[in-house]
This record gives C-alpha cells, structure tokens and sequence, in this order.
C-alpha cells in the first residue's frame, strides 16, 4: 500500500506493507533512527512522536493510518543546531542517564506542555505516565519538564 | 556535610553537564538496533513455552518455505559449531555443578524461553513468520519451581548432575563462638524473608550485529553489552574463534543494570551464524523475549537470626540462604549470593558470623547480578531484621541502630567475615538523614493519626547501609574462585595540538564515564574538560579492559585513568625541564604549565611540551617521542559507601495502597568527581529498590510458566508512581586510592527496599503487623490487615 507523509517537515510517498508499524516504517523506511523500541505492548513509550502536532506511540499505529499525517520525530525537534528547549532542559536537568527513553520521553514531555504550559509537579508526573525510563527515577524528568515550563511563560 | 578534599584543579566536584547528552537528546547516538548493513539476515530465535520438557522434534522446514527465510536451525543442527558451553566464570566451590549449556537446546528445554531453534531471514518480519512456522514437538516433564522442591530432588532437572542443588558455599569463621554467643544471649531474633525474582528491563532491549570478513576470517560484533572485553574473550572459547579474529563493540547501551553483564546464547549465536552464512546477522530482542531471554534477579529465601545483650547489641549473626540459580549458571549467577555473604552484618560492630548458602537449580530463566547482586539482599535482610529486634530490647529504630554502629573512629575496620572496610561516618549519615526528613514532625503526626483511628496511616522507615563494591582486588577475587581478575586499564595521551584523549576499558552504558573521565584528566592536567576525548567500549581501540559493573568504574577505572595522567605528568616534567634548562625538582606544574619555581617567567604549558614530545626535535637523551601512558590499575580493597535512607508512606487501611509520600536519602561516596552524576545514580537506584519493595516481581505458576512477560504485567514503575525525592551527601573518602572515591551505581538500590518495608511495618505496627512481603501491593497489604483485624476481633 502507497503512503504519503511529511515526517519533519519533508514530504515523502512510500510502497509499505500494509502490516508496517508506524515505528518500522520510520526507522526501516524513512531511516530515522532516533524513535526507539522499547517493548510490544504500547507500555514504555519509547517510540513516541507527534502525530499532526499530538503524541503517539508509534507502535500503536500502523504506518499506512498515519497516511496524509505530519510527523515529527526526536530528529525534527532541535533546528539550526540548536536544541529545542524541552531537550536542552534535559541537559540542564541531568533528565537521562543511558538515554534509550530519552526521544520518547522529550516528545511526550513537549506535548505534555502544548496542552498544559503550566502543570504542577503531579500534572507532570500523570502526563509522562505513559513513558517508562530506568535509570533516572524521573526525578530529573520531572524537573526538566517543571523548568521548560517555567522558561516557557 | 564534611569537607571536601581539595581539588588541585578545581574542577572535581563540579557540576559539569554530559558530554553525552546532545547525541542521546536528538536521536544521533546510535544503539545496536539502529545499525544495520546490507544484506544482513535478521534472526529470530525459537523458544520453548514450556518449563521443562524433553525435545521430540524440531521441524525447521515450514519455516524455509515463508517468504524471505533464508535458513534455519535446530539446536542439533548447530552442536558442530559450538568448542565450549556458554561460560559460567564463578565456579564458586570445587565441587560445585554445572550443566552444560548451548546457546540452542538439543535434547530438552529446562526453562520457558530456552532456544530451540534460529530462523534468518532478509527481514524481521519475514524472520517472526519464519519463527512461527517452525514446529516443535514437546514431552512435557514435572517443572521445579518451588526452591524447597528443588532441594529436595524430586524432580532432577539436569539428569547428568543426579541433584538440582548446584553448591553450598559457607563462610563460618569461627562455628563455635556463633554458637556461644547464642547460647548466652538475651535477645534473639529471627527473620525469614522471600527476595522475589526481578526482571532488570532495561529500557532497551538486548541485540547484537555481527558483520564478517569472510575471507579474512575476521568479525566486528556490536552488542548491546557492559562488558566488550569479557564477550571477546568469552565468545572466542565458545564459538572457537580467535581472539585476534573478534573485535566487539558495545555502541549506545541503553542501560544494563547488570542484565548485559553477561555472555548470551544469542551473542554466540549471530557470530556462530556470522560464520556459518558467511553474512552478517542481526538479533533484536523483543521485550515479551527479554522478560524469559534476559537474566533475572535476586530470587533469595534468607533466614537470618541475631543474637543481643541486654541493651541490644549484637553478639553474632547467623544466615541460610536458599538461592535460585534458575536453570542454568549463566557467567556470574552462582557468584551472586557471595556478593552479599559477607554484609549480613550491615553497618554493625559485630563480633562473630555465620553464613552459609545453598544455591539449587529450578526450571526457570536463569538469575545472575542484578543492580547491587547480592548486597541489596543482604542489606534488607539485616534492616529488616534490626527492627525486630528493637522492638525485642524496647528502643526506636534510630536508637537500635546508633548502639550497634560502627563508630568513625573504628575504621578501617576488620569485620567478623574477614574484610576490612576502609571508611566510614555511619552515625552522622544517620542523623543528617532524620533531620532531613523531618522526623520530629512526622512522628507526631502519626501519633494524632493513630489517635484518631485515620484510615491512612504513616509509617516511617529507616535503613542504614553500606556495601563492597569496586569490584575488585584481583586476589580477593582468586581467594572467590573468580576466573578473572578486577584491574582496569587506562590510557592517556597528548595530541599534537595539546588536545588530550584517554582510552578506558570500562564499558559506560548511562553513567557519564566521557564526562567524568575528561573531568579527572582535566583536574589534574589543567585543560578544560572539553580539550579531553574518552575513548571506550571497542576491544580494537581499548584492547584492555574489565568493563562496567559492581560499581567499580570509577573507583577501580577513573583512578587507572588518574595514575595514567600522573604518568604523563610525569614525563612531560623531564621534557620542560629539558626546555627550560632546569632541574626537574626545581619545576612545579600548576594550572596546566611547567614553572620555575620562585621565577614564574621561566615557563612552558602543558600543549607545547606536547608538541616538542611530538616533533621529537630536542628531548633530553634516552627519552622517546609523545606524551603517552597507561595503568593497568588493581585496587587494594573494595570501598564501601554507606548511608541512611528514611522512607514516609501512607497506607490506605482500607485498600491497602502505599503510597509514598517523601523518600529521603544521604549517601556518602566518598569525593565525588560530578554531584550532578552522583544524584542521578542515587535517584535511579533508589527507584529501583522502591521498585522490589512495591511493584515488581517475576511470576511463575506451579508449572513454570512465566505471567509477566510483559510491559503491562511486570509493573516497572512510572513518574507517577513515585515522589521527587530529597537527597544529601557526606563525604568520606576512601583511603585506599588517590581519588578518595567510592562507588554509587548501585548504593540507592542496596538502601532503598527495607526503608520502604520497614515504613509500611511502622505504619500498621498498631494492628501487630511486622513484616510485609514485597512487593507490598495492594492487594498484599490489605490482606495482611485484614487478617490481623480479624485475629484482634477474635482476641477480644
């Protein structure tokens, strides 16, 4: 089956099986492989991108649904080599350690703050429910997202 | 908070960002699963879903006729490949039994998801259909699942042992003073705890590319490891390669936790295949196969006892462990147990011990190290236990702790197992850890809410601890049985430019190793951080090494790293003196040039003398060109960081939920090289110690199949689970290396679960509940009340 995307801003029509998930596609086929996978049950959240501006796991979702969508992915954040403010607050923060959730994590954590610019400290923790990390306990996540926050208003 | 050691540079102790971090932020690290090249065959491994089962055929041609499949094997089919077993590197008694174990099962399978067969295939989703068309015929057999079962040979799971226990190992220094000291004793007490089977889950799976040379025989394999060098040299004794044929590269490691401290039947496997197909090939594990494929952790039934005085303080310990190999010694899974056999004690002045375990097999995945492997079991087994103990004798669980402490001024301190801890301050961890949290407040609170029968109750818990880590002297190691030693290497250089680069052969797969490497070479060199390339985790680049677990990188590794850089000091001094027309004692180095003392104008930086050791135009006579050295450093001792953690829940006594409502916690590494470092370890260990405690556990049913085999059964613990948590240092260095640094990867793990079980006793100490099984669900909780409101309505 034929599909038609902009994955960060770049307009491209693949031939895909109709089976392909979104991630395969993103990483196989388009050849971005900063989305990770991190489990088979739609539980970790490290595949997470925006779907026309909304975060989705991209394993939930094959890549001929996303037909006609604008994707961005981890690679399409920073721009003019500069890092976008969600990721350059993780820096700051200590917000990952191996950084295998960190995409995920810095995409949620982004439409965590487009929907809710101000969250308090239990809004962000509720919001990045749905994305596992190891090695931080999150307390650096969360202090990331609190101080992009901050920056941002 | 003590001082600290002054740092000659100033740049130790700061709070430098990651050098790491800007790759990991955009997706431009690559992790294994994101290289490829073509005309790689992915492979996708068969597994048996049953416990245990003889194999009564393999049928690997269904497979062949799926599109894109361009081989597949059965166990049998690759034996011929195969010059050794998969490596067990800890036999840790003469006696002790080991079954044979293939990378692919022939005659029977001895766990679910124990391999059976590989199918390869142009891609990986050719390779899954190809999978699910292999048939496979099993005659299913008795599963041993139950650790007393197992002991008593009921069933044998490997027939040519004759016995499912795989050794006893004891540790009694003296049999007949333990003896005594309980005979004469006027408390004791007795716990008996369960250690439940942890899945690590990494966030990233494991995987592995091999890509060959096939007419030159050679083979680069990329693993999602901690430990490249140990894979080299095991990989070359199974599969029968050279070793000057494999060089193993471990990229982006998406967190290991001890989980890729291993050499995997999938590792021997694609480089078997490698050469056999002379292509490349590549295994991505799916999570499902990472909670049966991967090692998992803990799986302990401890019984320790303490013997008191009259006031409390301890006269010996005695511990049995009972301790699940799983079904096959993986490389350092019956070494785990003895990580801990010598912490029974915990932060105690205690005058004589005991220990013995026995470590059997069962039909589940095998277990090996785990975050802290050993020492988290240990610690909560002797915190646990303190509290009965201070109820036993009357006194809080502060004080219980403060009588038995290793006071400062003991250290270095011989303990009755037969270490010598190196440092220590335990009682002023102690106290900065109650003040921090408030306790006065806290304790009044909770007496108004047990006044006013509140459904949710506080309880506050207390741990105090300490490890071995560091691991390890290489002779200490011997006297273990280790095959291996525990050195690391380093290897510092200066560039033409001035530039500096250090090769390590410690393997960082998450804890900042390029940064604080570059921080330590900076200090002492007087560059900028940013001048220092750390170069690691490629046996071609860093052909020595012992890579990265046991909390030993920066102890045993950064120190290398330190010695080398004096190294290169120290020549770079006979070379501006040589300039400079001065007599080596009469040169100071400071703040990155060579100065005559007492006439700062006669000097000469750091970078040029780098370049004259480069151009080798004018060096005194005999000296060679560059400014390169090397150690090969193996530590005297372990260290042994220490600290108090103090956990505040909330139970809800009607649901059972806890809930955690602070968590603070003051650790004392020693010096530390980057605080910012040191509290992102702290705050990941303590959440996966919260995490036993609360939430995880590997499940099996009586027949060995595994129920959690995913994400959404296994409950690793997410933000909103959790508290931001308060943390504190002291510092105490260590005075066995020149850094003064200890380890902390793995010390908020081996603190944090009985500060949380010791909290929920606390809060339902009311209705006479003492202990808790982890993990504390809800569900546990609530019955656990209601059986003891049932016994009070029956008692009155």
């Amino acid at each position: 089956m034929k599909v038609s995307v902009a994955v960060n801003g770049a307009a491209r029509t693949d031939e895909v099986e109709p089976r392909l998930l979104l991630v395969h596609y993103l990483r196989d086929v388009v050849g971005l492989t900063g989305t990770n996978i991190g489990c088979d049950t739609s539980s970790c959240g490290a595949c997470t991108v925006h779907v026309d501006g909304e975060s989705v796991k991209s394993c939930t979702m094959l890549a001929v649904q996303a037909d006609g969508a604008e994707i961005t992915t981890i690679e399409g954040l920073a721009s003019g080599g500069e890092l976008h403010p969600m990721q350059e607050a993780f820096r700051q923060h200590h917000g990952l350690q191996c950084g295998y959730c960190t995409p995920g994590m810095v995409m949620a954590a982004t439409s965590l703050l487009a929907e809710n610019p101000s969250p308090t400290e239990a809004e962000v923790r509720e919001g990045l429910e749905g994305n596992l990390c190891r090695c931080t306990g999150y307390h650096n996540i969360v202090k990331a997202v609190l101080a992009a926050a901050g920056a941002g208003r | 908070m003590t001082a600290t050691q002054a740092a000659p540079g100033g740049v130790l102790g700061q709070r430098l960002l990651r050098k790491e971090d800007p790759a990991l932020l955009t997706g431009e690290a690559q992790f294994v699963a994101d290289l490829n090249v073509p005309g790689a065959l992915h492979a996708v491994i068969v597994r048996s879903p049953v416990a245990h089962a003889r194999i009564l055929s393999v049928d690997v041609s269904p497979a062949m006729s799926v599109p894109g499949v361009v081989a597949a094997f059965t166990g049998k089919d690759l034996e011929g490949e195969w010059a050794g077993p998969l490596p067990c590197a800890w036999p840790v008694t003469p006696d002790m039994k080991s079954p044979a174990h293939l990378p692919l099962a022939t005659d029977k399978v001895c766990y679910a998801g124990d391999g059976v067969a590989v199918v390869l295939a142009t891609s990986e989703y050719a390779a899954r259909d190809g999978g699910d068309a292999v048939a496979v015929e099993y005659d299913p057999l008795p599963a041993v699942v139950d650790l007393d079962d197992a002991r008593s040979d009921r069933v044998v799971i490997h027939d040519e042992l004759g016995t499912n226990t795989s050794y006893v190992w004891e540790l009694t220094p003296d049999q007949a003073a333990v003896d005594a000291a309980f005979a004469d004793a006027a408390h004791t007490v007795h716990g008996h705890y369960v250690q439940q089977r942890l899945i690590p889950s990494a966030i990233e799976p494991r995987g592995v590319l091999v890509i060959p040379q096939p007419f030159n025989g050679e083979y680069t394999l990329y693993s999602a490891t901690q430990i490249p060098h140990i894979l080299k040299v095991m990989l070359a004794l199974t599969v029968g390669v050279p070793e000057t044929a494999i060089r193993v590269i471990a990229p982006a490691v998406g967190g290991g936790f001890g989980s890729k401290l291993n050499v995997y039947a999938e590792e021997a496997l694609a480089l078997a295949l490698a050469r056999k197909m002379r292509r490349p090939i590549r295994w991505i594990e799916t999570r499902s196969e990472a909670t049966q494929a991967t090692i998992q952790g803990r799986g302990q039934i401890q019984d320790i006892e303490l013997a008191a005085d009259a006031e409390g303080r301890i006269t010996a310990v005695r511990v049995k462990l009972l301790a699940d190999m799983g079904a096959y010694l993986q490389l350092v899974t019956p070494g785990v147990p003895l990580l801990g056999a010598f912490l029974y004690s915990g932060v105690y002045d205690v005058p004589v011990y005991s220990f013995s375990c026995t470590s059997v097999f069962t039909n589940m995945t095998p277990t090996d190290a785990y975050r802290g492997a050993g020492r988290p079991e240990a610690t909560y087994a002797i915190e646990r236990v303190i509290e009965d103990l201070a109820r036993a004798v009357g006194v809080d669980s502060a004080e219980i702790r403060r009588r038995n402490f290793i006071k400062a001024e003991q250290f270095p301190y011989s303990s009755a197992a037969g270490l010598v801890y190196d440092s220590g301050a335990y009682e002023q961890a102690l106290d900065r850890a109650l003040e921090l949290s408030g306790m006065d407040g806290l304790r009044a609170e909770q007496a108004r809410r047990r006044e006013s029968g509140d459904r949710v109750q506080l309880g506050i818990g207390i741990s105090s601890y300490m490890e071995m880590c560091g691991l390890a002297p290489s002779r200490v190691l011997a006297s273990l049985n280790y095959t291996a030693g525990g050195w690391e290497a380093a290897t510092v250089r200066l560039l033409p430019t001035g530039k500096v680069q250090v090769v390590t052969g410690t393997s960082p797969h998450g804890q900042g190793h390029e940064t604080s490497w570059s921080m330590i070479v900076a200090d002492r060199l007087g560059v900028g951080p940013e001048d220092v390339e750390v170069l690691h985790s490629d046996t071609a680049i860093a052909p020595y090494g012992l890579d990265t677990y046991g909390s030993r990188s920066l102890s045993v590794g950064g120190v290398a790293v330190a010695i080398a850089t004096d190294r290169v000091i120290a020549k770079a001094k006979a070379i501006a003196a040589h300039q400079l027309e001065i007599a080596e004692e009469d040169l100071e180095f400071r703040d990155g040039a060579f100065t005559a003392k007492g006439t700062p104008e006669r000097s000469m930086p750091l970078g040029a003398v780098a370049f004259e050791a480069f151009t080798a135009h004018n060096l005194p006579d005999g000296l060679e060109p560059n400014l390169e050295a090397s150690s090969h450093f193996d530590p005297p001792n372990f260290t042994f960081p220490f600290g108090t953690h103090v956990c505040v829940v909330e139970v809800d006594t009607e649901t059972g939920l806890v809930s955690l409502r602070s968590y603070t916690a003051v650790d004392d590494c020693g010096v530390q090289v980057n605080p910012l470092i040191v509290e992102g370890q702290v705050h990941g260990g303590i959440t996966q110690g919260v995490a036993q405690a609360l939430f995880e556990e590997a499940v099996y049913d009586e027949d060995g199949n595994p129920k959690t085999t995913t994400l959404m059964d296994y409950l690793v613990p997410a933000a909103s689970e959790l508290p931001s948590y308060v943390t504190d240092s002291t510092v105490t260095p260590s005075p066995t290396n020149l850094l003064g640094v200890k380890g902390i990867g793995e010390a908020g793990t081996i603190g944090s679960a009985p500060a949380v079980i010791n909290a929920i006793c606390d809060a339902l100490a009311p209705l006479g509940i003492h202990d808790m099984a982890m993990p504390a669900t809800p569900e546990r909780v609530w019955r656990s009340i209601s059986e003891a409101r049932g016994e009070e309505a029956k008692g009155s």
